[in-house]
């Protein structure tokens, strides 16, 4: 009977631990979506915010900053993440090499946000400087590099190895050369989760702050080049809450990087679950 | 007779350059993949480089001293951090002890309790709360938990305890998705042979699943442990950064990440060298982390 007692008591516990955790994403999702949803409009969207970001005024330049450093940071980050995850799947065994650059991804993707900042910081703005016109959008996208990297890494690696053998055997056995069956039959199967990685990247660089916030300058005007300094959402929401106290411009941009979050995260969930579908399928 | 010398020879020309430029294309990607480890070079030279002579010059008193007064020359500031690494690891352990329970319980749900529709529903809120930047979570505390722990406990609600709570919650994924991968890894026939001798789902998975799965959950804890000394923003947020050991948990607090954060927009000279320094001391940090989080699940839990 007591054992009977404590094993209801204990399943029901762990149910409460499952919908607490999905009740403090909802909680948190509908707090910042309630406050923040009545301020986006179309004025919103594509009204600059104000020289000291007063109320009323808009996003529009920290919306284009957020998307110039994310896609520099992938277009960077994408090619490095993507042939160095074939060469790992495609041209090594499963061995000490493999393990040493997939252990050296883990640590890059462990290393904290404010010392890439840090180093992005030294490197890119006071070092580079000549380069990339010190804060600037090159230089945060170029630090956001070194974040989606490992991340896209990851996830291409293990799209690639879902990818059954029998299908790079059936191309060789055809005549094709490595590289060909790579890119006709290796990479056109994997490729949703390539994608997915690739995606899951620039949710990591949108969302990203502390990193940006040693590399990119800041300055809230709109951005006419990438060696302009810039203010993403992110830099926006923190700035305008510790030095203007705008919780209101704050709730909307926090609300717009939301929805943008909430999309990337469904897009990659449909995309995976269709992907693992397709390759049982096969 | 001619022709097909010739064709034999243009044959064997294509498949030399074919086979260049297979050799080619492979250095190519080789490249790419030394990339995260060239990364990982470029950041510790840089960030060291600046760190480790301060670090040199201010020697062991930089750790444990207790009074941070910092200047942008170095004989006239006084280094002490030790408050600072105090706030990190107190801000961490809270977060863990409060977040591990919670997400641990919550990754067994997701591996052996939750109906298929719930798990359908729960995985993508997991990588959802994954996803909510961290300037978010911090705007969220900011709001929500500073007036609450203000109003229930007085103070400015900037303090430990916020901390604590916003970053329970931010390390809930990565201890949640790593415990649940590891959970259901355990091979079935050990559930199986639990259940048929008669022991009930609680005491399979108490007895049985947590023990197989340990090296994973542990593991996911200390990779919690890295996520919240490393997070940064959110902290900045909410800990008051008040650069002295906090009395209590209802007093402000400075951690390595928001010091550095906070100081490095107006530090220059010795001070800004010394926020590289403790960088490098965070750095250390992390890297004892990762390697007790890899040496853990590279045990192997045997019977």
């Amino acid at each position: 009977m007591a054992a009977k007692l404590r094993e209801t008591a204990a399943i029901g516990l762990l149910w409460g631990a499952g919908i607490a955790t999905l009740l403090i994403l909802i909680v948190i999702l509908a707090y910042i979506l309630v406050n923040g949803l009545p301020l986006i409009s179309w004025h919103f969207l594509t009204t600059n915010p104000g020289v000291r970001g007063q109320q009323g005024t808009g996003i529009y330049s920290t919306i284009v900053a957020t998307i110039a450093v994310t896609g520099l940071a992938l277009l960077i980050a994408a090619p490095l993440s993507v042939g160095g995850a074939i060469y790992l799947n495609e041209y090594t065994k499963e061995n000490l090499l493999r393990k040493v650059f997939r252990q050296a991804a883990e640590v890059l993707a462990g290393i904290p946000s404010i010392i890439i900042g840090l180093f992005g910081f030294l490197f890119f703005v006071i070092y580079l400087q000549p380069y990339t016109g010190g804060w600037s959008i090159l230089s945060g996208g170029l630090t956001l590099a070194f974040m989606v990297l490992p991340i896209s890494l990851r996830i291409s690696e293990e799209a690639l190895k879902a990818v059954p053998g029998e299908l790079r055997e059936g191309s060789l056995g055809l005549g094709a050369t490595k590289w060909q069956s790579i890119t006709t039959v290796v990479m056109p199967t994997a490729l949703p989760g390539i994608i997915t990685g690739l995606i899951l990247g620039a949710g990591r660089a949108i969302g990203e702050t502390a990193a940006i916030l040693l590399t990119v300058g800041g300055a809230l005007g709109l951005i006419h080049g990438l060696r302009d300094p810039a203010c993403p959402m992110t830099l926006y929401i923190y700035n305008i809450l510790t030095e203007y106290n705008d919780t209101t411009t704050a709730y909307g941009t926090a609300a717009v990087l939301i929805i943008a979050i909430l999309a990337i995260t469904f897009t990659t969930d449909y995309l995976m679950n269709r992907y693992t579908k397709k390759l049982k399928g096969l | 007779m001619v022709n097909t010398a010739n064709i034999g020879v243009r044959t064997l020309r294509r498949t030399r350059t074919r086979v260049v430029g297979e050799r080619f294309i492979q250095g190519i990607l080789l490249l790419c993949a030394i990339s995260s480890i060239f990364a990982i070079f470029l950041i510790i030279i840089f960030v060291f480089s600046q760190g480790v002579p301060f670090l040199a010059e201010a020697g062991l008193s930089f750790l444990t001293g207790t009074v941070w007064l910092p200047s942008d020359s170095f004989a006239a500031g006084t280094w002490g951090i030790f408050p600072i690494i105090l706030g990190s690891l107190i801000v961490t352990l809270g977060a863990v002890a409060i977040g591990a329970p919670l997400g641990i319980a919550c990754a067994v749900f997701l591996a052996e309790i939750a109906p298929p529709a719930v798990r359908r529903a729960l995985i993508p809120s997991v990588s959802a709360l994954a996803g909510v930047p961290s300037v978010v979570y911090g705007f969220f505390a900011l709001l929500v938990i500073v007036p609450w722990i203000r109003g229930q406990f007085g103070g400015f609600g900037t303090s430990v305890l916020a901390c604590w709570i916003i970053l329970a919650v931010m390390i809930l994924p990565t201890i949640i998705s790593i415990s649940t991968d590891s959970v259901r890894a355990v091979p079935r026939e050990y559930k199986e042979g639990s259940l048929a001798m008669g022991a009930t789902r609680w005491q399979t998975i108490r007895s049985v699943l947590i023990p197989a799965a340990s090296s994973g959950i542990i593991a996911s804890v200390i990779l919690g442990m890295g996520r919240a000394i490393g997070e940064t923003m959110a902290v900045l947020l909410v800990a008051g950064n008040a650069i002295a050991i906090p009395g209590s948990i209802f007093a402000p607090v400075s951690t390595l990440t928001a010091t550095i954060a906070l100081e490095m927009s107006y530090a220059t000279g010795a001070h800004q060298q010394a926020l590289f320094a403790m960088g490098v001391v965070l750095f250390v940090f992390i890297l004892i982390l990762t390697g007790l989080a890899n040496l853990v699940s590279r045990r192997r839990v045997t019977y």
